[in-house]
């Protein structure tokens, strides 16, 4: 616990990243902590934005603390938009005139969304999903309107799509590449969410791009145009093309951007006491197979959680660890751990599927051991995945033990004998059995 | 050209219509036989109301497999619609429901005609008229059965869901109903002291072992399924081994209850509340039975009075009021498990088992948690579940009944409910949460 009565840290943005932050520094110090972000009062769960609209939450559910939470941690918490940081005297300029001065300033403002310069991309009826504000003009747009044209294929772009169908709206989807999300899934996942996305009665259009977007006497959004010419009408366009860091406070000052806020692995500015963390930062150098750009959840609060030990003396680099992500495709979970789909030298891949229940299995390895795991409609332990994959565990030990692996709830079919049998089957010299499944008595570790 | 996938729009179906209009038809059977209109044929009413509306519903339930045929989380709208989300329906059904129970419980005579109907399947199962209890325990376990068809259709995609509402449907149906009603009057094999506080009464015991050696088996089943089962089934399994599975009070709450459970408070505070409350009940039994048993000893007892009426108020306040009255009543204001979460002295205790000696808990998949909230808006018991699950700790809770609806509705797959060594149950995973 470091005492220190006048160390004044300011933090922008109540994201997962800023919130993390002022958490972990609350845990480690006495230090004066004061948030201030423009978007909501309080921290929300941004990729809980999705169930607010379809109905299965309220608003008061998607917020990770009850209201009471920042003022008995001592976390003041300033809702203005930020104009101007004075890296000089060490000061931010609020909306409102007030102006805040601290040690040290850690930025964490998130990211907007892509728009690429398309004609009539500004119309009424055209958005992004990314923030409350977002959420509320969908809410608006949405009203009295029966087609609507998503544009981009990525994760955002099928929870949009999920989202409209909940309401009972016809969607189309246009994606540029020639399959769901190909970039990141591997084919046959790729595929199998291509089918799941038509079984839903979204109308995915692949290898199509969007060309401009027509509008009505009213300004109002009448079609999309495709590059191939075709004319699709519509009356909402959702713009899901990715996203991009948010850094126009730091355009008009010294610290260093380029795409992001440039950062170094203790995500220090090029100004000192100045870091940035979460989706607006940008590392000078990736990590090992990793973006210089992190955009997920999960990174965000890693990335936070190390800014708050240096913040505290303690100078820690960010470990960004084996890599895991999860989301899900409309029906489809999704979880993946380690090197999947990256083309590594040797690579070969192990995969069952069960399209009927939409249920996929993949392990990556190589000749010195395991690499990734690729999830679908099944869920494994994430602890047991890593270890496996840091202790570079060789397929035949990974595939007797899978049992232990399996985190699908009780009595749900295993699978695990089934990929077994796949490698069996190629591998005819040494045969590989399940050491234990899964049951109720038994337990993983 | 649009593509074909878009033509097909779900709506209001013939099927649904269909099933939505039998239904309708029931309800308005069941109140002409309110009126003595239904003693022209009590059994034509029975058939016309309960038969008719019970398939009518299930008509319904099963056109909505037809409807949306992928399985999946079904949640969509529910914090819109005005049955769910307390709105006019909510409120009226609320009432609806608890004025049901007030007739049922106190004012039975108004109930007379409705009795009658009942008739012809009394005679059928135990040779005697239908009384009120009769009327009470038919339409309960219709209730169960009928929205346990509900809640497998739409948690079809689950099989701990449907092996679950199958146990809560077989020992509403076959112990709590047909065996009471048929076999032995009014003994339920599923209810046990302390929530079926007058099992183990002295007067109860003297009842049943004067009765011979049925009655001597029932006290003996109930004393050692008090005092040895439910620790040991406890300390393997957590209380939901009876809350979620065998429970009748479980099973409506499981079944109608079920698209009412977001409704639970999910506040501090009202945590604090239950802790105090639920406590406060078990303590109160304890006392009451414990001074009926010195009192049954000792001739000149001298709180005897006292100990009587206590039973009596705790009977009328605690036994009917709280666990039926308000327990079901109030499933649309306040969340399908009130009464289990507040007031149920058997949650109490299996409570104490399951967060000091047992080997279940909820385990939190690493950092896989984007606290978006869906676990902890469908604990039917309020437990805050993703404030666990976003700092990487198991959730280990006395309330938590183990209904497994936190797992099913996470979309990223953060929470398996799960029996495994005591030791380490309580410890931190954290590592993902640097
Ligand atoms: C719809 C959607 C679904 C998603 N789903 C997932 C998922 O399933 N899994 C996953 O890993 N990731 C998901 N993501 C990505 C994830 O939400 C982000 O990576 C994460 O929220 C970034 O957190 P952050 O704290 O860095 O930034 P943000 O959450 O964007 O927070 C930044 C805040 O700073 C505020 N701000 C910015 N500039 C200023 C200023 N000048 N003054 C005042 N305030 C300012 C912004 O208004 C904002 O509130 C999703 C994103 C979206 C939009
Ligand atoms: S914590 Fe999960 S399993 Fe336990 S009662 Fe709540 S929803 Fe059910
Ligand atoms: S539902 Fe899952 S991801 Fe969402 S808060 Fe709960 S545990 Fe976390």
């Amino acid at each position: 616990m470091v005492k220190s009565k006048n160390m004044n840290i300011v933090i922008i943005g109540n994201g997962i990243t800023g919130i993390t932050a002022a958490r972990h520094i609350r845990k480690r110090s006495n230090y004066r902590i004061t948030v201030i972000s423009s978007e909501s009062e309080y921290f929300f769960s941004r990729t809980a934005l999705m169930y607010v609209y379809m109905g299965h939450e309220k608003f008061e559910n998607i917020q990770p603390y009850e209201n009471g939470f920042w003022e008995k941690n001592k976390i003041e918490l300033i809702r203005d938009y930020v104009t101007f940081i004075d890296t000089e005297n060490k000061r931010v300029d609020l909306a409102g005139g007030i102006v805040v001065n601290f040690d040290k300033l850690i930025l964490a403002t998130g990211s907007r969304s892509n728009k690429f310069g398309w004609k009539g991309q500004d119309l009424n009826g055209v958005q992004g999903l990314y923030s409350l504000q977002d959420l509320e003009l969908l809410e608006e747009n949405s009203k009295n309107i029966s087609r609507c044209v998503i544009v981009g294929g990525g994760l955002i772009g099928i929870e949009l799509a999920e989202m409209l169908r909940s309401r009972n709206k016809k969607v189309t989807m246009l994606v540029r590449e020639d399959s769901y999300w190909n970039n990141i899934l591997p084919a046959e996942e790729s595929e199998m969410i291509n089918r799941h996305i038509r079984e839903h009665h979204i109308d995915l259009r692949l290898s199509t791009e969007l060309s401009e977007v027509i509008p009505d006497e009213n300004k109002n959004v009448k079609a999309v145009i495709t590059k191939e010419g075709e004319e699709i009408s519509c009356e909402l366009v959702g713009l899901t093309v990715g996203v991009s860091p948010n850094i126009d406070l730091v355009k008009n000052t010294d610290i260093e951007h380029n795409k992001g806020i440039l950062v170094n692995e203790y995500l220090e500015t090029n100004i000192e006491d100045i870091y940035a963390a979460g989706d607006c930062a940008e590392f000078r150098t990736a990590f090992p197979y990793r973006k210089n750009i992190e955009q997920v959840w999960y990174t965000g609060r890693m990335q936070a959680e190390a800014v708050a030990q240096t913040i505290c003396g303690k100078r820690t680099a960010y470990d960004p660890g084996i890599w895991f992500n999860s989301a899900k495709f409309l029906d489809i979970e999704y979880q993946t751990y380690g090197l999947v789909n990256m083309n590594i030298d040797g690579e070969k891949n192990l995969y069952w599927e069960d399209p009927e229940n939409r249920k996929a299995i993949r392990v990556v390895y190589t000749d010195d051991g395991v690499i990734g795991f690729n999830l679908m409609g099944v869920r494994y332990r994430q602890d047991v995945c890593l270890k496996w994959i840091k202790e570079k565990r060789s397929i035949e030990d990974v595939l007797q033990d899978l049992g232990q692996a399996n985190f699908d709830p009780e009595f749900f079919k295993q699978h695990e004998n089934d990929l077994i049998e796949i490698y069996n089957s190629k591998n005819s010299s040494h045969r590989v059995r399940l050491k234990r499944k899964r049951g109720l008595f038994k337990f993983a570790n | 050209m649009q593509s074909e996938i878009l033509l097909i729009e779900p709506k209001l179906t013939f099927i649904k219509k269909t099933g939505l209009a039998m239904f309708a038809a029931g309800m308005l059977f069941f109140m002409i036989s309110f009126t003595a209109v239904s003693r022209i044929s009590p059994l034509l009413f029975f058939i016309l109301s309960v038969v008719l509306g019970c398939a009518g519903a299930l008509i319904f339930f099963f056109a909505q497999l037809k409807e949306s045929p992928i399985p999946g989380v079904k949640k969509n709208n529910i914090m819109f619609l005005s049955m769910t989300n307390r709105g006019m329906l909510g409120w009226m059904t609320a009432v609806f429901l608890t004025g049901m129970y007030v007739l049922i419980y106190w004012f039975p005579e108004l109930l007379e005609n409705v009795i009658r109907t009942f008739d012809s399947l009394s005679y059928t199962l135990n040779g005697n008229p239908a009384n009120q209890w009769f009327l009470y325990g038919t339409l309960y376990t219709v209730a169960v059965l009928v929205m346990g068809v509900r809640m497998i259709i739409h948690n079809r995609h689950n099989k701990y869901q449907i092996i679950r509402t199958i146990s809560v449907m077989f020992f509403q149906l076959i112990l709590a109903y047909l065996i009471p009603m048929f076999i032995v009057n009014g003994f339920f094999f599923t209810y046990f002291w302390p929530l079926k506080y007058e099992y183990l009464f002295p007067a109860s015991y003297d009842y049943l072992i004067q009765s011979g050696g049925i009655g001597m088996f029932m006290f003996f089943w109930a004393a050692v399924m008090s005092f040895i089962a439910t620790p040991v089934l406890t300390y393997f399994y957590g209380k939901r081994w009876y809350c979620s599975w065998v429970c009748g009070c479980g099973a409506m709450a499981e079944t109608l209850g079920d698209p009412y459970r977001h409704n639970s408070d999910k506040s501090l505070k009202s945590w604090k509340i239950e802790r105090w409350m639920v406590h406060s009940v078990l303590l109160i039994i304890i006392i009451i039975t414990a001074l009926l048993w010195i009192d049954n000893a000792n001739e000149n007892f001298i709180l005897k009075d006292f100990s009587h009426s206590a039973a009596k108020w705790y009977g009328f306040f605690i036994g009917a009021m709280f666990a039926g009255v308000i327990g079901v009543g109030f499933y649309p204001l306040m969340g399908s498990r009130v009464w289990c979460r507040f007031g149920c002295p058997m949650a109490a205790v299996l409570g104490i088992i399951q967060k000091y000696f047992s080997r279940f808990r909820i385990t939190v998949n690493g950092g896989q948690c984007i606290s978006c909230g869906n676990c902890s808006t469908y604990c039917e018991m309020g437990i805050d579940v993703k404030s666990y699950a976003q700092r990487g700790q198991n959730v280990i809770r006395a309330s938590c009944v183990g209904c497994g609806v936190c797992s099913e509705v996470c979309p990223r797959g953060v929470l398996r409910l799960e029996n495994g060594p005591v030791k380490g149950r309580y410890e931190l995973n954290d590592d993902y949460l640097r």
